[in-house]
């Protein structure tokens, strides 16, 4: 068996990061895809925050993990609210299709 | 028993935006009696601001998470003046598109609570929690007018950009407190001090998600969007307040726990300040819209700020502050110009409605000319003296490559400027614009134009309060 170290952690959350920043940019269908992949790249925060904070024996990032589950909660509420004003508006909510403002 | 007093205008401004929800909620038709109390209440906490923490020079509160020092009191009194004045003037504006509700007072003020913890935070978290406080609400406020198709698109473009830098400046938040064990900032500042690269990654993260917040290039790409499509308040808004708060957390980032590491972070600096100044120069030349051209502006003079700010001197901050102070009021006068383009409940922002504005209204013309010029930096304005002490302040520190493209950029910025300018005094003109504007809106844009051309006489006030500023 190998043993899990601080090192996995990491790479989990790096990878996990990189997987929401990339379905930022690369995604052209759906906002939906978006917003998850912004709580992905929180939860990779996390991630990173719990494994630190039993590494170092500390508690604070811990309990900035639980601020940062509150906050995203109420960031995705904020975000889908947003979504329906816009799709009341445009009648679409793909990607390519947001582009009225440009120049 | 920590001495409650210096987060007194913090406790006063949430009790209070709980107390105006409750009213909203409860009393009919109160959206004008909650615009005057939110009033009220910014102008208290601007006096307790003032009274209790002016004359502190550094107190920490809470474990040391929260800080009030000369730099946060006095950012806090710019945020809360600015914040009055924008609510002060948007009253007739929103009345017009029928969005005159409890709503937006409530937002501006929890807006303003977000960045008054951000201005004194001394810790991650509770850093953290300002920001998110502080974008919540503007998300919520970009998307004000919902029935509009372009005001719903900059709220959604301003959400998704704005919660990506915050994952980028959180996941740079946690390698840092991973590599020095602390969400302090002064235990942060300690204990880096070594060259590991994935330290390095954690400030690059940081930089850019607050390169994000105040849109220096290359993460300026939700700025022109924004500004256009949000209703004109609100850009307004967007244009003053939180550029401040966010220039003093950058500061606070950079003098307390990224002091040692000077060496990894100027270079970054000096280069979002050149990309700024530049790009905010060339790419505003070819604008039809106001909103999407001072966007490019605030690019540009966010480009100035920094430069200061990259000089790691006591003089580059306190440039940076001055600079500013006066941009945001600069911008208040400008503003007002536009809000005072209104004909039969409408609003003109383009630049062609400006053309021959001067045989018609030949006062606003000339405080448009005044602003314009202060803009370009053109002595003896005040936008003159702002960029004069920057450049001083970087070549005190023998940075010359920074300052000659930094005055290259102005050369090429006064051209977009001048060309409206010469738009307004030797176009066709167009037809009258409404005259029967709100006694605030003439008061602020005199006010401003007053003190932008009076500036030179009496620069001492400003320039003796920042001076108490020393970080490093």
């Amino acid at each position: 068996m190998i043993d899990i170290s601080l090192g996995h952690y990491l790479t989990l959350g790096a990878v996990i990061f990189s997987i929401g920043v990339i379905g930022i940019f690369l995604n052209r269908k759906n906002i939906i895809v978006i917003l998850m992949s912004i709580e992905l790249i929180l939860l990779a925060v996390n991630i990173n925050l719990v494994a630190f904070s039993i590494y170092l024996g500390d508690l604070a990032g811990q309990v900035f993990t639980l601020f940062i589950l509150t906050v995203a909660a109420a960031e995705a509420a904020i975000g889908l609210a947003i979504i329906v004003v816009y799709f009341r508006n445009s009648g679409t909510i793909r990607v390519e299709e947001i582009d009225n403002l440009k120049g | 028993m920590e001495n409650l007093n210096l987060v007194l205008p913090e406790i006063f401004i949430s009790l209070s935006i709980m107390f105006l929800l409750i009213l909203g909620v409860f009393k009919k038709n109160s959206s004008k009696i909650t615009f005057n109390l939110s009033l009220f209440v910014i102008l208290i906490t601007t006096i307790i601001t003032i009274n209790e923490t002016f004359s502190v020079s550094r107190e920490t509160l809470f474990n040391e998470s929260v800080v009030i020092d000369n730099m946060s009191s006095l950012m806090k009194i710019i945020t809360l003046i600015g914040g009055f004045l924008v609510l002060v003037i948007s009253s007739s504006y929103l009345k017009i598109f029928k969005i005159y509700n409890i709503e937006y007072p409530v937002l501006i003020l929890s807006s303003i609570l977000g960045m008054m913890v951000m201005i004194s935070s001394n810790d991650l978290i509770v850093f953290y929690m300002g920001l998110e406080l502080q974008s919540l609400a503007l998300y919520v406020l970009a998307t004000y007018n919902r029935d509009q198709l372009k005001s719903s698109e900059a709220g959604l473009k301003y959400f998704v950009l704005s919660a990506l830098s915050s994952g980028l400046l959180l996941y740079g938040c946690s390698l840092v407190y991973g590599f020095s064990g602390s969400t302090n900032f002064d235990v942060i500042s300690n204990q880096l001090n070594s060259n590991e690269y994935v330290l390095t990654f954690g400030i690059v993260f940081i930089l850019v998600g607050l390169a994000f917040k105040i849109s220096a290039v290359p993460f300026h790409m939700w700025a022109p969007d924004v500004y256009e499509g949000s209703p004109t308040t609100v850009t307004l808004f967007f244009t003053m307040v939180p550029k401040i708060a966010a220039l003093t957390v950058f500061i606070r980032f950079l003098y307390v726990p990224f002091l040692n590491l000077i060496d990894q972070w100027q270079m970054i600096i000096i280069f979002l300040s050149i990309a700024s100044m530049v790009f905010g120069a060339v790419a505003a030349i070819g604008q039809t819209n106001i909103k999407r051209l001072i966007a490019y502006s605030s690019i540009g003079h966010i480009g100035y700020t920094l430069a200061g700010l990259a000089t790691a001197s006591n003089e580059g901050i306190q440039s940076s502050i001055i600079y500013i102070s006066i941009y945001v009021v600069m911008n208040l006068a400008l503003f007002s110009c536009l809000l005072m383009l209104r004909r039969k409940d409408q609003y003109y922002e383009d630049i062609e409605d400006l053309s021959g504005l001067s045989r018609n209204h030949p006062l606003l013309s000339l405080c448009l000319l005044v602003i314009l010029f202060s803009l370009a930096g053109i002595p003896p304005l005040a936008g003159f003296f702002a960029k004069f002490y920057v450049f001083k302040a970087v070549l005190e520190q023998s940075m010359f490559f920074l300052a000659i493209v930094g005055l290259l950029s102005t050369v090429v910025a006064a051209f977009y400027y001048l060309r409206i300018i010469k738009i307004i005094y030797f176009d066709k003109e167009k037809d009258k614009y409404d005259t029967d504007h709100s006694l605030w809106l003439k008061f602020s844009l005199t006010v401003s134009t007053i003190l932008i051309l009076l500036y030179f006489i009496f620069p001492s006030q400003l320039i003796e309060v920042v001076s108490r500023i020393n970080i490093i």
